[in-house]
């Protein structure tokens, strides 16, 4: 814990006092003020010189917006938003698109290995083995580093910021965004659409397969700053690509609106294996604090024989409001949903997915692991769904639940829909409890009882731990101890 | 050396153990014997530190310390091992991981470095070959699944890989058949030494044909009522143990 300690501090001491330059309507400045209207979308907008076409989707998105309502079926609890009260754009000083990683910010660079995830290509360059990794960091709004750009254009591959997508390929950008989370799909969404500052886009061209895996890190360190990523993923035919998104907050005070939205679209014979980390700041044992993570993330399987796979670990946020989902229309697609969510302290989780199955011969599997300790709340909602026409769907939900101590709790809230007779769905669901006579033996071969915890409930995850990549699954056990300290004794 | 003086605890407001005296010396193997209800499981569990007994008197030194305050992976550390009579099932947690697990988190707080995976591996091989644990079982999840003489030849594996200073073993024999009972046996038999003591809890005097104890007790009511050689457990074993607790009584 005091390695973590020690993490928050100093980050809380980075960067905080870098972004002093004031803005009214200079263009050249680093931070839009507070509050929201057509101005600061248009703002937005002209910071990364978008061409018309992507000014009016954003003020048609804002437009939709106000005459929208937030979401109120989730089983979270918080202080009503002020949406007036935030800002909008934020950038780092020191954007102006750094080619290599001498050129980024070494404070930056510091932060980021303070938080313990080093820009894998240090490592690389140092002669390090392993597995490569193209890393697209985004600090706040602006990535300050793309990676292996090289490699991966040799291949064909096009990785880079989206704000740089809109101008070197602008036809797949229009063609793509919304395509899968419309504009008007949700207050969220909507609210996105027309902010959305930065975000990685990946395009794999047909049958290639990606030489490595592609990683992200979003992290999230101006105050009062919603973040809003945009990440677009395209996987043309019969390609195939890995997609890491790791993310970490420094502690703050005053809690953080976080609004992405992820679209996925794999065409014919297409695969994307979609795997996130999400340890962002859950505010502290009172519920003071802590990022409010309200994200839209689909991927739609539009393609014959496509497949998209969700793999996600959440320890993080204080809200969590997410439900990674995959649009099942390409005959014989399949969508995968592997879920580990931890909730310790106050944290509040309300969080699973979504399969619809449109076309025929479609499969999905959802495998759900919840873990509530302190006094949190953890909900799984998810929603299998059979068209008519989606002959020979087959679904297989298993949920399972982990309780730890006796002020936490558990929900499993179910939606399942089938308009097709011949649709097999499946639903499991288990709530357990470590049990005394569990930790005593852990204990009595020793294990503190803290290690013990940690040991059991990596089991209890283990099926969705090896779906993950592998130096992301060591990751995520380590997170997993992290997160539950304090959570028994 | 295992030293208990005037053991009394209880759960849930129920006195289990009642002024319960003991001593094991290094390299003895001293056996518990006593019917059901005496307290031989609890003493087993009070020794090992489970929490929701509660001692109200009494001390339990192990090796010259009094460990009653210490927590059960402190003792651990210290070189006491429990094998339970009812191994209890961790799903999901590979049986090599856990015994690594564990070996490494002693070894972590006895300021000894760490073993790596190889030399780890090369231990458990020699171990597991020994009490007929196949590579199988250690890839499955812990004691899930297992039968009952799989799960009894696994404490004992875990008991030579942590190699204790003192082990207990609660009931070890019970749902052993003859040939599981003698594998068990010398896998315990092996583990004997100058500078490590056995409690042995048993209701039968057929384990002490395999573990030949050098000293037998009579436990009824929390304490133990009568001490002697070997030959007090074939008594035993004729005449049953009501002469020996309306003696006590």
């Amino acid at each position: 814990m005091a390695a973590v300690l020690e993490t928050l501090e100093t980050v809380k001491s980075v960067d905080v006092d870098a972004y002093k330059y004031g803005f009214v309507t200079d263009i050249e400045s680093d931070k839009a003020p507070k509050g929201l209207n057509e101005d600061i979308v248009r703002f937005i907008s002209a910071k990364k010189n978008e061409p018309a076409w992507l000014t009016e989707w954003r003020l048609d998105a804002y437009r939709r917006w106000l005459t929208m309502t937030e979401p109120k079926w989730a089983r979270v609890d918080y202080p009503k938003i002020d949406y007036q009260d935030l800002y909008y754009y934020s950038a780092p000083k020191t954007h102006a698109g750094p080619k290599s990683l001498d050129e980024v910010d070494p404070e930056l660079l510091k932060t980021y290995e303070k938080l313990g995830i080093p820009l894998r290509e240090r490592e690389i360059l140092a002669g390090v083995q392993g597995a490569k990794v193209a890393v697209d960091a985004v600090f706040d709004s602006v990535s300050v580093a793309t990676t292996f750009r090289e490699e991966l254009s040799k291949a064909g591959v096009v990785f880079c910021p989206i704000s740089e997508a809109v101008h070197s390929h602008p036809e797949l950008v229009q063609k793509y965004l919304g395509s899968v989370v419309p504009v008007t799909d949700n207050y969220f969404a909507t609210l996105n659409s027309a902010v959305f500052s930065d975000g990685s886009f990946v395009y794999i061209p047909p049958g290639v397969r990606c030489p490595m895996e592609l990683s992200t890190y979003f992290r999230i360190n101006e105050q009062n700053t919603g973040q809003f990523e945009r990440t677009l993923i395209i996987a043309d035919k019969g390609s195939y690509v890995s997609y890491l998104e790791g993310c970490t907050a420094p502690k703050r005070d005053e809690n953080q609106l976080h609004a992405a939205v992820v679209e996925l679209i794999a065409l014919e014979d297409a695969e994307i294996k979609y795997s996130t980390v999400q340890n962002w700041y859950p505010g502290d044992s009172q519920g003071r604090g802590g990022i409010y993570n309200f994200v839209t993330k689909r991927g739609d399987c539009r393609g014959d024989r496509s497949k998209i796979s969700w793999t996600q670990v959440e320890t993080g946020s204080a809200i969590t409001w997410k439900y990674p989902s995959c649009i099942l229309r390409g005959d014989h697609s399949r969508g995968e949903f592997y879920s580990i969510a931890i909730s310790n302290g106050r944290q509040q989780v309300d969080s699973g997915t979504k399969m619809l199955h449109l076309g025929r011969n479609t499969t999905s599997r959802i495998i759900s692991k919840g873990i509530s300790a302190g006094r949190s709340s953890n909900t799984y909602r998810g929603q299998v769904f059979a068209h008519r026409k989606a002959d020979g769907a087959r679904n297989f939900t298993n949920c399972d639940s982990l309780l730890i101590g006796n002020a936490c709790g558990a929900h499993t809230v179910p939606y399942i829909e089938s308009r097709n007779s011949g649709a097999v769905f499946e639903h499991e669901a288990t709530t357990s409890k470590i049990s005394e006579d569990q930790l005593f033996y852990c204990m009595q071969r020793g294990l503190s009882a803290e290690e013990a915890t940690a040991l059991i409930v990596n089991g209890f995850v283990r099926d969705v731990l090896q779906q993950l990549p592998m130096e992301f699954a060591v990751e995520a056990q380590k997170l997993i101890a992290v997160s539950l300290e304090g959570s028994v004794g | 050396m295992l030293e208990i003086r005037n053991l009394h605890a209880e759960i849930d407001g129920k006195k289990i153990l009642n002024g319960l005296t003991l001593t094991v010396k290094d390299g003895e193997v001293a056996a518990i014997m006593g019917p059901n209800g005496s307290g031989k499981s609890t003493l087993s569990y009070v020794v090992a530190g489970r929490s929701d007994y509660t001692v109200t008197a009494g001390e339990v030194f192990l090796n010259g310390e009094n460990i009653l305050e210490l927590p059960p992976h402190e003792r651990a550390a210290r070189g006491l091992f429990l094998a339970f009579q009812y191994p209890v099932e961790i799903p999901g947690v590979t049986t090599h991981v856990f015994l690594r697990t564990a070996l490494n988190a002693q070894r972590k707080a006895r300021g000894e470095a760490e073993l790596k995976t190889a030399e780890f591996m090369k231990l458990m091989r020699a171990a597991a070959d020994k009490l007929s644990v196949t590579q199988e079982m250690l890839r499955r999840p812990l004691n899930v699944g297992f039968s009952g003489g799989e799960k009894k030849r696994l404490e004992i594996l875990q008991m030579t890989l942590l190699a204790p200073k003192f082990g207990i073993l609660d009931e070890t024999d019970s749902g052993l058949d003859i040939d599981a009972l003698r594998v068990v046996s010398d896998g315990v038999n092996d583990l004997r030494a100058p500078d490590r003591g056995f409690l042995v809890i048993t209701h039968y005097q057929r384990l002490l044909d395999h573990i030949k104890p050098d000293t037998v007790h009579i436990m009824a009511q929390g304490r133990i009522i009568k001490t002697g050689g070997p030959e007090l457990a074939l008594e035993l074993e004729k005449n049953g143990y009501r002469d020996f607790v309306a003696d006590a009584a």
